[in-house]
């Protein structure tokens, strides 16, 4: 998809060089804990702040709440 | 014949398998005896902790379990309902660093934390060390009925059970827990049959 997106189903305006914390702020999720995946990969949260996402990719972002 | 009315096929791949559950709690016991009814070959259950009254709102156990290790009141229920499941208990505080070696040989890992933080870490180190087996994770559990809004979603080898937005502050029901829970077992149930090249 030329110049987006997917998030969580949502398409959204996608920039060269965009990272996985850049897609959340423009998401606006704050939500303390999350798992989020690119394209079936998973990002781990140190990387998040360097990871780039890819024109095109599918961005899973996971919430995840206590309890079991 | 503990499982003469299973589905045809089933039993005879669930038998090979091993899965995994990080936490005998309201999820990972629950889960547990779900797959050992379905007929699974073996089980690696983990949990640290021992059993409190607090527990039996919605845990497989009971009150004559108070005191003993979660893993190991489990593994008698489990053996009571199939004497030939095969468990390897560890009561141990499983870490980031230790959760892939202990789940080495599993085919899948359910995940059954309680708290989401722990999720995150398991999530994390499952995903590094296995990307391409599945782990089968709940978030969002908590209160009571909507169970129109438990669903199952998948990124990658994530498979996520829950409502994605109750947490435990919530109050924790067994109805609704051992519902995720049964989501999870039954999630791990089709995978596997996928795996075997049996399922559909």
């Amino acid at each position: 998809m030329k110049g987006k997106i997917t998030v969580n189903d949502q398409v959204i305006d996608w920039r060269a060089g965009m990272t996985v914390s850049d897609v959340l702020t423009v998401m606006n999720y704050t939500f303390k804990l999350l798992v989020i995946q690119i394209d079936g990969r998973n990002i781990k949260r140190d990387d998040w702040p360097t990871a780039t996402v890819p024109e095109g990719a599918d961005v899973k972002v996971i919430h995840l709440m206590s309890g079991g | 014949m503990i499982f003469a009315r299973n589905v045809p096929g089933m039993t005879e791949v669930l038998k090979r398998a091993t899965v995994g559950i990080a936490g005998c709690g309201g999820l990972g016991s629950n889960a547990a005896m779900l797959l050992t009814r379905a007929g699974i070959g073996r089980l690696v259950l983990v949990d640290f902790d021992k059993v409190e009254e607090s527990n039996l709102n919605r845990q497989h156990f009971f009150q004559s379990d108070l005191g003993v290790p979660k893993t190991t009141a489990l593994a008698a229920h489990l053996r009571a309902i199939d004497p030939t499941v095969r468990l390897d208990l560890h009561e141990t505080m499983l870490s980031r660093e230790t959760a892939a070696a202990t789940f080495a040989e599993c085919d899948i890992l359910i995940e059954a934390f309680d708290r989401a933080e722990s999720k995150e870490w398991l999530i994390e180190a499952w995903c590094a060390n296995h990307p391409d087996r599945p782990i089968v994770c709940a978030s969002g559990i908590g209160g009571y009925g909507r169970s129109e809004m438990m669903t199952v979603r998948r990124a990658g080898n994530i498979h996520m059970i829950g409502d994605g937005l109750s947490d435990m502050m919530m109050g924790l029901c067994a109805a609704r827990v051992m519902l995720a829970a049964a989501l999870q077992a039954n999630k791990a149930i089709e995978l596997l049959m996928q795996k075997s090249g049996k399922g559909g």
